[in-house]
């Protein structure tokens, strides 16, 4: 790899942004590809292009099935996130999972005493409502989002982003009987039937979770569960 | 630390490339090791990488382990000649020397160098 490769590569990466690292096996010769723009040795065509941004979109390093060259599509993106909506006890489990497997968490609860620092280091909190801080944050096909306040003032307004959103995953805690109400509220607040259809609830997966830490687990599995299609 | 001198603790990092970068940056040779094809069962997924340096030192991962030993190997020639290599590591057999996966996959790694 040449050092203005390489050297690009990782501002891309300290600057969170999608980027694929092209290289013909056979020669070595290689270019990076951002969302907008290529830049390096290895000159592709738009057919090369293409696939190479789709496998940035898919997440999905791999080899281009070409006649002419072996080219290789290495995709670096930046950390999936997952947007938590509410700083509850359940939260503090599922955080250490979440970063465990790979995620950057945000933590969003305007009741400021709920989201203290000392009950989650390394998270960011945010104190915005939950829909200004959704939009803010901007939910991508990389963003899980789960709700876990229970309460309707709150995990409401983030569902309303989420929904109309490219969020991959999105989870609301609370029983059946709390979900049929929430169906309810969102119906007459005018989402169809499969947008409310995206929503995972009673969330998490049916292992009989008991404990903040069980149901915790059970949400990570279903999430990861729904990231490789299974 | 296993017999082949790999730092099992080390062998699971996504700061791959930034690690790469650093010992490059202080005057070592660094090659990397990227999984670019598997077949059936393999420990780890296309993408996966292991950086190298000239004194053996490893972050990230090509398999759970299994070839490792052997893609160092190679990287030193990648360090000493700087042509890039693929190699194709397959099913070992237990009665065999070969080096191979235990898991019954088939990998190939690309390895290349730092200039």
């Amino acid at each position: 790899m040449r050092p203005e490769t390489l050297t690009s590569l990782l501002a891309a990466r300290a600057a969170k942004q999608q980027v694929a690292l092209v290289s013909n096996l056979e020669t070595g010769d290689q270019t990076l590809v951002f969302r907008d723009r290529a830049d390096g040795a290895l000159k592709l065509d738009d057919e090369a292009l293409d696939a190479t941004r789709d496998a940035l979109r898919d997440d999905k390093s791999g080899r281009l099935r070409r006649d002419d060259a072996p080219l290789f599509v290495q995709v670096f993106n930046p950390p999936k996130r997952m947007i938590i909506v509410g700083a509850v006890h359940i939260a503090q489990p599922l955080v250490t999972l979440a970063q465990t497997s790979g995620y950057e968490v945000v933590i969003v609860d305007p009741r400021g005493a709920f989201a203290t620092r000392d009950r989650f280091p390394g998270v960011t909190l945010s104190e915005d409502w939950p829909d200004d801080a959704l939009n803010t944050l901007g939910v991508d096909n990389r963003t899980a989002v789960v709700t876990l306040t229970h309460d309707p003032k709150l995990d409401d307004p983030a569902l309303h982003v989420a929904l109309r959103s490219e969020a991959f995953y999105i989870g609301a805690l609370g029983s059946r009987k709390t979900h049929a109400g929430r169906v309810e509220r969102l119906t007459e607040a005018g989402y169809s039937e499969d947008e409310i259809g995206q929503i995972h609830a009673p969330v998490g997966l049916a292992i009989n979770a008991k404990s903040p830490a069980e149901i915790a687990i059970s949400i990570m599995a279903q999430v990861t569960q729904v990231l490789h299609g299974a | 630390m296993s017999e082949t001198g790999i730092d099992l603790q080390a062998l699971d990092h996504d700061d791959v490339v930034e690690k790469a970068a650093d010992w490059r940056q202080s005057g070592k040779n660094v090659a990397i090791a990227t999984v670019v094809t598997t077949w059936g069962s393999s420990p780890r997924p296309v993408g996966s990488q292991l950086a190298i340096d000239e004194d053996g030192n490893m972050i990230g991962s090509v398999s759970g382990g299994c070839i490792e030993g052997a893609v160092v190997h190679e990287a030193r020639e990648v360090m000493a000649d700087g042509k890039p290599r693929l190699l194709d590591f397959g099913v070992s057999n237990e009665m065999a020397w070969e080096v191979g996966l235990a898991c019954g996959g088939k990998v190939e790694v690309w390895v290349e160098r730092l200039d």
